[in-house]
């Protein structure tokens, strides 16, 4: 594997169709093989095993909650208190979907796969997030996690944009996107960028999805000026802003801040200890070394992974608050020196990184 | 098309799981049924050439660990995305506690 090297004549193109996409097949950090840790296969095969139970359990105390802080929020819409209600509400819909659309779209939520399918598609709506093109899109994810010009779920590229990232945690540019994506499906076009990862079968898919979806936000907006009141959209489509920070907050510290172009998931996801109202929203993605390391791992059999494996990994980061204290100081180097990335150190009992299969520079990282 | 191939023994996978072979430069997976059959297909998951012997089998599905494609291992049938493409699938018997697939 040769090192991609980066300059301000030749500086990063995250786009799936430019320079960097082509250098990554051409370096062997397309479709790598990526390092695992050894898990004797009994145990793992019980680490896989799927169950409906705590994925019912948890998708009845989500959809309950959610219709109770709805219908309280529509009950005293008008009055401030209905403030805690769409609170609640907007959480639940604009951030707890994200993990929702996440598992179920990986298929382990549930063991029963219409359950998953429903419910993910439930999701993908509401986190405004077409089923087909993020079925895909997050398929490469898993291949290329964080390889320039291969994965299109990068959150944070270099140099971070801050305002984007701060426009985000409102859902704001997202959001944006999101509608102007489906309107273009709608109309039935697929982008450049999305053919390289939508197979040709599967287009036909999402431009059906884009027209349904218009069809409901087109009813709602109707809905809306029909009655003169924002508590349509308050309900349907706004919660996608005002709940959206928490998903933001959870999903910006899985990479960032961390290495690119290595095929060692030690190196560029991090592990977060959370507290247990975050871990529901977020389906224990906290643990998301693992999961990218064991993605047929259900979200509930996570910490137990973690457990198993946390001998061979980087220290988890303690607390969300510890991982932006080390997240935005990086994030700032990185606006003077792109090549900055945070090292993560691994424990004495854990194998070593490989460095020659590694492009992310320790040196370049060092230097100012 | 005799060219039958000693694979393992009965008693090397256990029921509900997959074991990996490869023979002559190629990759197999052996499966073993809930109801005590024996299965092969290809090693490989047809979307990125991961080794399905890592995945999870539950029923007649073989789940591929790195993307979670499904396939049903006794027809070899791409039970949606991302996987597209099926599964080659080969005959199997088991002859004194031996499983043997036949390799056209």
């Amino acid at each position: 594997m040769t090192a991609i090297t980066y300059s301000a004549a030749a500086p990063r193109d995250y786009s799936l169709t430019g320079r960097d996409a082509r250098l990554a097949v051409e370096n062997g950090l397309a479709a790598a093989e990526w390092y695992h840790t050894e898990i004797p296969r009994k145990q793992m095969k019980e680490l896989m095993q799927r169950s409906d139970q705590p994925a019912i359990r948890d998708t009845v105390i989500w959809l309950g909650a959610l219709i109770l802080s709805g219908a309280g929020g529509a009950w005293f819409w008008g009055t401030w208190w209905c403030v805690p209600f769409f609170f609640v509400y907007s959480v639940l819909y604009g951030s707890s979907t994200d993990s929702r659309w996440h598992e179920c779209g990986h298929g382990t939520a549930f063991r029963t796969q219409w359950m998953n399918d429903a419910v993910y598609q439930l999701a993908c709506f509401m986190i405004m997030r077409n089923p087909v093109t993020w079925r895909w899109s997050h398929t490469r994810h898993h291949t290329d996690t964080i390889i320039v010009g291969r994965d299109p779920e990068i959150a944070v590229m270099r140099p971070p944009d801050l305002a984007r990232l701060v426009l985000n945690f409102f859902g704001i540019l997202d959001a944006w996107h999101a509608m102007t994506d489906m309107l273009r499906n709608a109309a039935g076009i697929i982008s450049p960028a999305e053919k390289t990862f939508i197979p040709e079968q599967e287009q036909p898919k999402a431009i059906r999805i884009a027209r349904i979806w218009s069809a409901i936000y087109v009813a709602t907006i109707a809905l809306a000026i029909h009655s003169g009141s924002w508590l349509p959209l308050m309900l349907v489509g706004l919660p996608r802003l005002y709940g959206a920070w928490h998903h933001v907050m959870t999903g910006l510290l899985q990479h960032g801040g961390l290495a690119e172009n290595v095929t060692d998931h030690r190196l560029n996801s991090r592990t977060v200890y959370m507290n247990p109202i975050s871990r529901f929203i977020y389906w224990n993605m906290n643990y998301h070394v693992e999961h990218h390391m064991f993605p047929m791992v259900p979200y509930h059999a996570l910490p137990k992974l973690h457990e198993l494996i946390k001998h061979d990994l980087p220290a988890p980061t303690p607390s969300i608050l510890a991982g932006y204290r080390e997240m935005i100081p990086a994030f700032l180097r990185q606006l003077r020196n792109e090549d900055y990335f945070i090292r993560r150190e691994l424990p004495a009992t854990a194998k070593p990184y490989r460095e020659e299969l590694h492009n992310d520079n320790p040196m370049a990282a060092a230097a100012e | 098309m005799s060219d039958w191939v000693e694979a393992c023994a009965a008693g090397d996978i256990d029921e509900e799981d997959v074991m990996r072979f490869d023979h002559a430069g190629r990759t197999f997976a052996i499966y073993r049924s809930p109801d005590d059959e024996y299965f092969a297909t290809d090693g490989l998951c047809t979307h990125e050439k991961v080794h399905l012997a890592d995945g999870l089998v539950m029923d007649d599905i073989i789940e591929c660990p790195k993307h979670n494609g499904r396939f049903n291992y006794k027809t070899g049938d791409a039970r949606g995305a991302p996987v597209c493409v099926n599964l080659k699938t080969y005959p199997v018997k088991v002859d004194a506690g031996k499983v043997l697939i036949q390799i056209g």
